[in-house]
Parts: C-alpha cells; sequence; structure tokens
C-alpha cells in the first residue's frame, strides 16, 4: 500500500536556547539573535512519516512549510533525513498571518496537492505554542483529527490506529483516512540525517536559493531536478485575499508586558504549622500552585 | 546537546591537512565516479566540503545519544543466551542510529554501497565515536574489517559481503585462541577442505570482540600437520549460515558495552578468502595494522574525553578560595594531557594520510599499471605508515592512560567514586594499550625502522620544513634532541648483544616518537596558532624524556642486564 504523506514543518527561531539578546526591548522575539531551526515536535512528525513510509515501500513523504524563502531549509532537513521533496508557500502577501489565516493558506496548498492520505504535523510550534494550525486545517478540509499522538499503530483498510498521549494516560483511536494527525514531543525522536542523502542532496534549494550556490553547485543544480524545491504563491494556491496575512488574521496583539523575575524580598516563616497553613494558602490564592 | 566535531576545531585543522588535495584527488580518480553515482564529489572542495558535512552528523550523534548513552551501557553490558549475544539496550540504539545515518562501511567504494571516504576522515570518525562511547568504538568500528575482504577476497565474495556490511551488519575478526594470544602462530582452530571443495571450521576462539557479529573473518589452520604461521588461511563465516555459538562472555573492566565472547565453531561453513597458507603472514598483517590505527583514534578520542572533563571540574571546583586550576600543579596537568593529546592526534592523523596514500595506490594498482613515480611515491607512503602505525598505537594507548590517570587525579576523591564520568574513562582506557598487540609489541614493530633509519629519514624530512619564527626556538631543540638519539641509537646498534638491545628497544622508539611527535606539532602551529601552546608543552616534554632516555642508555653497561632478571 502506497500513501501519500504530508508533513508541515515550520521554521522556528530556537526559542529552547535563548540567550540575553533574544527579546527586544518591546518584548518582541529578536530574530536575529536565535537561530533558525526545525521546529521540534514537527520533527517528531516527520519521523511517524518516514516509519510509515518504512513500512510501506512506494509512499511518498512530502513537507510543506509556510513562511520565508529560506524556509526551504527545513524541507533540505527533511529531505537529509529521509523526505522526498516539499513545498515551501511563501509569499509576502502572506506575512503576519495568525493561526487561522495560517491554516487557510496551508489548507488550500495541500488541496492543490493532489491525493493526500495522510496529513502529519508537530503538535505546536515553539515560537508560538497555540497548537491551532493543526487542527484548523482539518476543520478547513473537512478531515478528522487526532491530536497528541505519540505512535502510530496501524494503518490497514482505510484506517489509521494512533496513541494518543493525554494528561493523564493514554488514549488508543482509530480514525479514517485521510485525516490530519498532530504529534506530540514524546513521540520518538527523529532519524539522523542521512550520510548519503546529505551528499546528494546538499544543494537542495528552492529558486531564491540560487543564487547563493557556488558556481559548480549551480551546474549540479541546473541539471538535477531532484534538487529543486517548489515555491508556491498565494496565487498558485487560489488563495482569497481577504482570507490569508493580516486581512486574514483576526488576533490583534492588545500588549506586550516584558516580565522579568526577580527575587525582591525575601519571606520569613515560623517553622510551625500554622505559618506554613498560611503560606499554602496565600500560594492557592494566588494561582502558584493549584 | 553537544557536537563533537563542531565543538573541536582541533578535527578540522587535521582535515585540511595540505596533503588532503592529493589524497582526494587519487581518492577519487580525478573525480570520475560524479558520472555514476549522484552523492560522489565533483571537485575537490565539494569532496571537503562532503566529508565536513558527514562528520558533523558523525558529531551530533556522538555529542548525543551515543555520549548520553555511554553510563547505561556500562552498566547493563550486553549478555548471552543460548548462544546469542543481545547488546545493552543503548547499544542497540547506538547501532540503529550509525545505520540510519549511513556511517557503516564508510570507506568502501560506491559501487559497493560505501561512502568512498579516505582513510583520514573515516578515522576522525572513529576519534569522535570513542570520545562519547569508548567501547562502542569497537562495535561501529570492527567494519575495518570490511577493508580486508574488499583488499584480498574474490569479486564475488566482495559483492556479497561488502554491501551487507554497508547496509550496517556487524563484524568481528576472530583471531585470538586460548594458546594464541600475542603468538596467532599457534593458532589451532580447524578449517577441513570437504569433498566438494568447501570449508568447515571447528575449534574454539576466545577473547572475540562483537564475537557474534553477522560476519566473521576467521584465522584457521587449513594446512594439516602445520605449527606455524605458513599453516593458516584466512577464512569468512557468515552467520546467517550457522555452527558458531557464544559459550561465554567475559566480564571485563572496561569498555564493558563490546562483548568479548568465546566462541565454539561445530563444523561451521565458511568459505576461504584469499590465498590458502596466506592468512596470518599477508591478510592479518594487513588486518592488523588498519586495527591498530583504529585504536590509536580509539586511543585519542579516550585522551580527548579525559582532558575535557579534567577541564571542566578543574574550572568549575573551587578550594582555599579559588578554582583549583589556577594552581600550578593542576594546570601544569591539564597542559601536559592537552599536549599528549594534542601530539597523539598529529600523527594519529599523519599516519592515517600515509595509510590512505599507499592503500590508494594500491588499490589504483588493480586498475592499471602506476607509474614509476607512483611506485616509487607508494613504497614510500608505505615505509612511513608501516613506521607510524606502531608508534601511534604504542605511544598513543599510553598517553590515553595517562590523561585518564591525569583526569581522577584532578577529580581529587570525587574521581574515585562512581559519580563522575572519570572512573569508566580510567577503566575503558585501560585495554587501548593492551589487545591489537600490546605496547611492548608495538615497539617490536617500531624498534626496525630505528635501526634502519626510517625514523630518522622523516625527522630530517621535517627538520627540512619551515616554521613559525617565534618558535624557531623548538626546532633548534629538535636539531639537539636528535643528535642525542642518534648518539644512543648508536651506542646500543654497535653492542651487537641482541638481548641488551631488546632490552633498550623502547627507549629508542619513544626517544624517535616524542621527536617525531615535537615536529608535527611544530608544524601545527605553524599553520595555525591555537596548537601554540601544546607545541611549547610538549617540546618541554619531549626533551626531558629524550635527555632521561639518553642518560639511562648511557650510564648503562651491557652486563648491569643481569640486576633486572628474575
Amino acid at each position: 500500500m502506497s500513501l501519500n504523506i504530508v508533513v508541515l514543518a515550520k521554521q522556528v527561531p530556537d526559542t529552547r536556547n535563548v540567550g540575553k539578546d533574544a527579546m527586544k526591548e518591546d518584548g518582541t522575539i529578536n530574530r536575529a539573535a536565535l537561530p533558525a531551526i526545525f521546529n521540534p515536535e514537527d520533527l517528531n512528525a516527520l519521523e511517524q512519516a518516514l516509519r510509515i513510509k518504512d513500512a510501506n515501500p512506494g509512499s511518498t513523504v512530502t513537507i510543506l512549510t509556510m513562511g520565508l524563502p529560506r524556509a526551504s531549509e527545513v524541507i533540505r532537513e527533511a529531505i537529509f533525513r529521509g523526505a522526498d521533496g516539499g513545498i515551501v508557500l511563501t509569499d509576502r502577501v502572506l506575512g503576519g498571518a495568525d493561526t487561522l489565516a495560517t491554516s487557510y493558506s496551508l489548507a488550500q496548498a495541500i488541496k492543490k496537492m493532489g491525493k493526500v492520505d495522510l496529513i502529519l504535523g508537530g503538535r505546536q510550534a515553539i515560537d508560538g505554542d497555540t497548537a491551532q494550525v493543526g487542527p484548523q486545517i482539518a476543520e478547513k478540509l473537512g478531515l478528522p483529527q487526532v491530536t497528541y499522538a505519540e505512535d502510530i499503530l496501524e494503518i490497514k483498510n482505510g484506517h489509521i490506529v494512533v496513541k494518543r498521549r493525554l494528561e493523564n494516560g493514554v488514549e488508543t483511536v482509530k480514525a479514517p483516512m485521510p485525516c490530519v494527525v498532530t504529534v506530540n514531543g514524546s513521540a520518538a525522536e527523529c532519524r539522523p540525517r542521512n550520510a548519503m542523502r546529505v551528499m546528494k542532496f546538499k544543494h537542495a534549494t528552492s529558486p531564491s536559493g540560487v543564487a547563493a550556490l557556488s558556481d559548480s553547485a549551480k551546474e549540479i543544480y541546473s541539471r538535477r531536478p531532484e534538487l529543486h524545491i517548489q515555491e508556491w504563491s498565494a496565487a498558485d494556491v487560489d488563495a482569497d485575499p481577504e482570507q490569508i496575512g493580516m486581512p486574514g488574521s483576526p488576533t490583534k496583539v492588545k500588549n506586550i508586558v516584558n516580565v522579568v523575575f526577580t527575587a525582591k524580598e525575601n519571606l520569613r516563616l515560623e517553622n510551625n504549622d500554622e505559618a506554613i497553613e498560611n503560606l499554602v494558602k496565600e500560594l492557592l490564592a494566588n494561582h502558584t500552585i493549584g | 546537546m553537544a557536537n563533537f566535531y563542531t565543538d573541536n576545531p582541533d578535527l578540522k585543522h587535521h582535515l585540511s591537512h595540505p596533503l588532503m588535495q592529493k589524497i582526494v584527488e587519487l581518492k577519487e580518480r580525478n573525480y570520475t565516479d560524479a558520472e555514476k553515482f549522484d552523492y560522489a564529489p565533483v571537485n575537490f572542495e565539494d569532496a571537503m566540503d562532503s566529508y565536513d558535512k558527514v562528520l558533523e552528523i558523525v558529531g551530533d550523534i556522538c555529542g548525543g545519544r551515543i555520549a548520553e548513552n555511554a553510563e547505561g551501557v556500562d552498566h547493563d553490558g550486553p549478555s548471552v543466551e543460548n548462544g546469542r549475544v543481545t547488546y545493552a539496550p543503548g547499544t542497540q540504539e547506538n547501532l540503529e542510529l550509525c545505520r540510519k545515518a549511513g556511517l557503516m562501511g564508510m570507506a568502501m567504494p560506491r559501487r559497493l554501497g560505501g561512502l568512498n571516504f579516505p582513510i583520514t576522515p573515516y578515522i576522525m570518525a572513529a576519534d569522535m565515536v570513542s570520545r562519547a562511547d569508548t567501547g562502542f568504538e569497537n562495535l561501529w568500528g570492527l567494519q575495518d574489517c570490511a577493508e580486508t575482504i574488499y583488499e584480498f577476497a574474490d569479486e564475488d565474495q566482495k559483492q556479497r559481503y561488502i554491501p551487507r556490511v554497508c547496509q550496517g551488519e556487524t563484524m568481528s575478526m576472530d583471531l585470538t585462541e586460548p594458546d594464541a594470544g600475542s603468538d596467532l602462530q599457534s593458532v589451532m582452530l580447524k578449517a577441513t577442505q570437504k569433498e566438494d571443495g568447501t570449508w568447515v571450521l571447528n575449534g574454539v576462539k576466545r577473547f572475540i570482540t562483537n564475537g557474534d557479529s553477522d560476519i566473521h573473518l576467521v584465522l584457521a589452520r587449513s594446512e594439516e600437520g602445520t605449527k606455524d604461521g605458513r599453516g593458516l588461511s584466512m577464512f569468512i563465516y557468515d552467520k546467517r549460515n550457522g555452527g558458531v555459538d557464544v559459550r561465554r562472555i567475559e566480564n571485563k573492566m572496561g569498555i564493558k558495552g563490546s562483548p568479548t565472547c568465546e566462541l565454539t565453531y561445530k563444523n561451521a561453513p565458511a568459505e576461504l578468502c584469499g590465498q590458502r597458507r596466506l592468512g596470518l603472514i599477508k591478510y592479518v598483517m594487513a588486518l592488523m595494522n588498519g586495527a591498530r590505527l583504529g585504536i590509536a583514534a580509539q586511543s585519542v578520542g579516550v585522551s580527548e574525553r579525559a582532558y575535557r572533563e579534567a577541564l571542566a571540574y578543574a574550572t568549575d571546583r573551587k578550594q582555599f578560595g579559588k578554582a583549583i586550576i589556577e594552581f600550578p600543579a593542576v594546570y601544569e596537568m591539564l597542559a601536559v594531557m592537552k599536549a599528549k593529546l594534542d601530539a597523539s592526534r598529529a600523527l594519529l592523523y599523519e599516519t592515517s594520510r600515509f595509510v590512505d596514500m599507499y592503500k590508494i595506490y594500491e588499490d589504483i594498482a588493480k586498475e592499471r599499471s602506476l607509474t614509476a613515480d607512483e611506485r616509487k611515491e607508494m613504497k614510500f607512503y608505505s615505509r612511513q605508515a608501516d613506521a607510524c602505525t606502531p608508534l601511534v598505537k604504542g605511544i598513543g594507548s599510553e598517553y590515553c592512560n595517562q590523561n585518564a590517570y591525569d583526569c581522577i587525579q584532578i577529580h581529587g576523591g570525587s574521581g574515585f567514586m562512581k559519580d563522575y564520568a572519570c572512573e569508566r574513562i580510567y577503566r575503558d582506557a585501560r585495554i587501548t594499550s593492551i589487545y591489537e598487540g600490546t605496547t611492548q609489541l608495538q615497539v617490536v614493530a617500531a624498534i626496525r625502522h630505528v635501526t634502519t633509519g626510517t625514523y630518522l629519514s622523516m625527522i630530517r624530512d621535517y627538520e627540512a620544513q619551515a616554521v613559525k619564527p617565534e618558535l624557531q626556538w623548538i626546532h633548534d631543540m629538535l636539531v639537539e634532541l636528535t643528535a642525542r638519539y642518534e648518539e644512543a641509537v648508536k651506542t646500543v646498534t654497535e653492542a651487537n648483544d641482541s638481548a641488551y638491545g631488546d632490552f633498550m628497544a623502547r627507549r629508542l622508539v619513544e626517544m624517535a616518537g616524542v621527536i617525531i611527535m615535537s615536529y608535527l606539532l611544530l608544524g601545527d602551529a605553524t599553520r595555525n596558532e591555537a596548537f601554540v601552546k601544546s607545541a611549547e608543552v610538549y617540546a618541554k616534554l619531549a626533551q626531558a624524556e629524550v635527555a632521561k632516555h639518553a642518560d639511562f642508555i648511557a650510564n648503562f653497561k651491557p652486563a648491569q642486564l643481569e640486576a633486572y632478571k628474575a
């Protein structure tokens, strides 16, 4: 059984390795100070896709990402690890999108991709932490969705069986395909880059990246179509201008507060039951615990 | 998570040595593979970029999972049941990662599924794997055995076995027996040829690293009635055929993740590899040279780890109101550790390049006849490699033991506890100066290069190279040390007493070794500022070592040997 699998991936600033320059004065992310990486849970999703491909020869794994042209880097990274190729959805008019506009744009792109059996993505991206894009894509495409997936147990007769990691345990669910599955960080780590694939695909890039290649790399690029990562614009996916980018994003940031934790004062407690009880009550009241 | 390649710029320094251009050009036959294989380089820069990117993968896996798994692997170890070995869970994960990353069969040609890497970047990978988990380096590094199949087996055998190694099947070299360790001429495992021409093996092997591997190279006695090395042949045993069981695995002091097996062969079917009777005298000698270079890389990896652990602790640990690294007694130890590390690594990659040069010529010679100049060059590098291999294995393994010792010493009481990695490093280091030929046997292999002058001519070549003006003093000092070395060699050889010569051999080899390594570091420091301190520290060490040995030899009378006899 060969399957067409789409993996949604995002290039994100590495918020896990935050230095002191990571935030600007106004509280927004200083993207220049943070390296751009493959969103970690999208790598978990990629691993699930590659396992399905291993078990079902002939399947294809295609990465779909929206962002700046250089987001083709995450596609190349996925190719190094075993993906077949990918598409960068990139267009000035797509910029400034919230999760609603993003999921609309990605859903439009998926519609353009032909027959898709399974859409996988990470649970959430580390730059926004919303976990909304995957589920919204499912809604827009009218597909079932399975979130918090930890392991894909079976794909058979048009159904997928998924183990979900929930707050208080695990749940195993069955869904008809095609469907959208968002993968949790507790799922298997993504396999490493493969040496042979790295050598083969090191010059893979989208049209916007060709200028940066060396002359000999350009020559190789020109005669090897497997190195060509596609770029799609908003028009390519027939996106309604009102539903993308800024116009399509109802979410408005009202205010950003730069919170810096500092220990201003020490509280000295007496070592008796009454003092401890008061402390617990206080912590409950201000929602520090409970 | 650390990346053991990008966090260690010394590796890239050695990878970018000027001789690499020639090595890569020859290895890639002027980049003709690019027409047939889409992952082959089109030019030198492309090849170097590919090595760099692949080594980054190795560094990532090593600095990540393999290093993280090392403690668990040391604790769990492998187990044996019904004649089969099960690796520790961490080892299984490590192997799977290396397979997925395509890091097996790295040096094999592309037509057999390999990456066609020269030995030098392959050894660099071994250096990193060992730093992450010294025992695992054995399992991964046994892909070396594919080299022996490539060099000596017939085309059909190459086609059947080498692609399997590239896909991640593991190998072992079954040489040692209960009564044949250092003395492999005594191997007794019996190979019997049946009427249909096929062979079966019967007998016992002991101390076999990864003895339950998929593909074994086996040294066995094929010539009935013979007693020496000329009656031994090399065989390939495929585990799929059955007939070899693991009777037990050893409970070792270190490298506990690497299963050391006792094997029983009961009518185990096997194929002859190469020609009869050449098993020990030709094939094992070649196999051992490759394996010794591997152990040298393993030793350098251990030295690196020991140095880093010691440096981190000494920087962190405060006593008497300051970090202990600020005390001369401690910073001297660290500087000497670093110098020994850098010196042994310099020799490791110098040797790797020599091995690359002659092995690539040997391989080319299978395709076409070499020109007179090429033959001359092959012979030259073959000799250099032959001279340097025992030196780097011998001295490199001793240095890694010394560094592991000093690493614990710097940790003080904490280092004696199981809480820090240094105690494992210390246990893991210990085997490096024993297996694949003890340090004492490396001296036996090296001493002829003292007496025939290979080392001296190497030293003369280094002497002629330009150095940074501010390091001229090291050069001048090394010229003096060389004179003392020559004098010591003369004293020993003129005595014409073989017992006395054997007794002094270690000293002469060490003198040559420290002078050569000092020159190599001087060259490194001339190319790269980062090596200046190590070059200076090591030169002082070399000076003291040469003086010590020279004095001992000058003040020793052959008759005094009697006092040393039990």
